[in-house]
């Protein structure tokens, strides 16, 4: 509830379109993953979602920065966001690949921000190789990259007000793992498609 | 309210005659225009709707109404502008503080500052406050787009319900209808233009800048909008030959807006200027020829008729 009029209230300030460009929109198990410059991406594209797609729909973030104060806390609890550890990951105790699957076996779709931090927003930064993990752990599921087009210029990083232009975001073509792709072939892949819906459609 | 019944019975003749293109028309090579008129007239009906139901309600409300016409407008202009990071103070005061103060000056009635606001202070408020930032790349340019954003989507139109607040001899109460005229001319001729186009239009005015104005459209266009102008004198302040001027000044400035905000749209590399009204394209598509003839109007009612 708090958490459909706080998307209607990023749709208004972000005025976002949502374009799919590759698949077309349908309810089934997606990871979407986008690229990440701003406090409002998650938001933003949580809400260019449909509303029956979103109650299933969680975003994935850094659980260091999301539980810094209540607040942060409380935003992180309404949406539902499944929270992991960035900074002491270790193969057995604090492995966030076993969140993000048990979420996945829960038969939710997830929002990723592969680069891992917020960029510039001028250029997509490395990706981060949990994607990859992902892929490898459930070829089932689609990929799906989504560009975030303008959400720097209407929320940068460092400043605290939005100014309220017209963002897009846009939905491509899935990316699936082939047979004996590597790690860096992958993410490679998965970053050009991700970076090619840039101009997919102004 | 007469003109709100004029309006809405052109609106269905107009509807019915869609409709009836739709059945006609076997040719797909017409499909698509007739798609598109038949959005525009949708569009049409909405758009009027909702102006009158703001003229209606009181100067006030048709106030509220132009703000949020310039907000959509000033919104698809500055997305359009690659400006940077450090206008991002800039553009809070644009949104939030001079754009709500130049409508509030309006409000308030306060003619002095609401003509030199903008022009004079905001003008130098925007380079001095993106200076801090400390970011000298493309200045100049950054600064002149953000300003001129600024000037065309608020300044300008601003001065369209500003004919509200004008005091004119024998015509007390009934500003809300000037404000009809200059509204309804200016769009109409816009119609006009490119119905004329549609079916006359063959050379060119500015193959580089639009490509679907021609000046069979132009002529035509500006011609019978002149006309119905000048035969809708009794709902002015002015008499026949005087409505006839008028309309001329808000036609052919409006005709030299929609030019000027094409010749942005090519800059940009887009076709519209966003995906707001249907059939139309962005709220900056609906009201480029405002923007330019709006204060024009203003100015000659109130230099020859207050």
């Amino acid at each position: 509830m708090i958490a459909n009029m706080l998307a209607a209230f990023a749709r208004i300030i972000s005025g976002v379109n949502a374009r799919w460009v590759g698949e077309p929109l349908m309810d089934e198990q997606r990871i979407y993953f986008a690229n990440h410059s701003s406090h409002m991406d998650a938001l933003v594209l949580w809400a260019a979602l449909p509303e029956n797609l979103r109650k299933n729909t969680r975003p994935v973030a850094g659980s260091d920065y999301w539980t810094k104060n209540r607040m942060k806390m409380y935003f992180a609890k309404i949406f539902n966001a499944v929270l992991i550890d960035r900074t002491n990951v270790s193969l057995h105790g604090n492995n966030p690949m076993d969140t993000l699957l048990k979420a996945l076996n829960d038969g939710f779709s997830l929002i990723i921000f592969p680069e891992g931090t917020r960029g510039n927003g001028l250029e997509i930064g490395e990706f981060k190789s949990g994607l990859y993990y992902i892929a490898k752990k459930r070829p089932d599921i689609p990929l799906i990259p989504v560009y975030l087009k303008n959400l720097n210029r209407i929320l940068p990083k460092g400043e605290f007000l939005p100014v309220p232009l017209i963002s897009n975001a846009v939905f491509g073509f899935p990316v699936r793992i082939r047979e004996k792709e590597t790690k860096s072939e992958f993410l490679v892949r998965a970053k050009a498609a991700l970076s090619a819906m840039e101009w997919g459609l102004s | 309210m007469n003109e709100a019944l004029a309006v809405f019975g052109f609106l269905s003749v107009a509807s019915l005659a869609g409709l009836a293109l739709k059945i006609c028309a076997k040719d797909p090579v017409y499909r698509d225009t007739i798609k598109n008129l038949n959005a525009r007239i949708r569009s049409w009906w909405i758009m009027c709707g909702i102006f009158f139901i703001a003229m209606l309600s009181g100067p006030k409300w048709s106030i509220v109404l132009f703000a949020c016409i310039s907000f959509f407008a000033l919104r698809e202009l500055i997305t359009l502008m690659p400006t940077r990071v450090a206008d991002h103070r800039s553009l809070l005061w644009v949104f939030f503080i001079l754009m709500p103060l130049q409508y509030i000056l309006l409000g308030l009635n306060w003619y002095g500052l609401f003509s030199i606001m903008i022009p004079v202070y905001a003008f130098l408020l925007i380079p001095a406050r993106s200076v801090i930032a400390g970011d000298c790349e493309r200045f100049l340019e950054r600064v002149a787009k953000i300003q001129w954003s600024l000037m065309l989507a608020v300044y300008c139109v601003s001065y369209a319900p500003a004919l509200l607040t004008l005091n004119i001899h024998g015509y007390d109460g009934r500003n809300a209808e000037l404000l009809f005229y200059f509204i309804f001319v200016v769009q109409i001729s816009d119609v006009l233009q490119y119905v004329f186009g549609k079916f006359f239009g063959k050379r060119k005015i500015a193959p580089l800048v639009s490509p679907n104005k021609t000046w069979e459209g132009f002529f035509g266009g500006c011609a019978s909008a002149i006309l119905i102008g000048a035969a809708l004198y009794p709902i002015t302040p002015f008499n026949f030959w005087q409505a006839a001027l008028m309309s001329s000044a808000a036609v052919l400035a409006g005709f030299a807006g929609g030019l000027t905000m094409s010749a942005i749209k090519r800059d940009r590399g887009v076709k519209d200027f966003g995906t707001l009204i249907e059939g139309h394209g962005g709220m900056m598509d609906r009201i480029d020829s405002i923007c330019f003839a709006a204060p024009l109007f203003f100015h000659l009612t109130r230099y020859f008729f207050v």
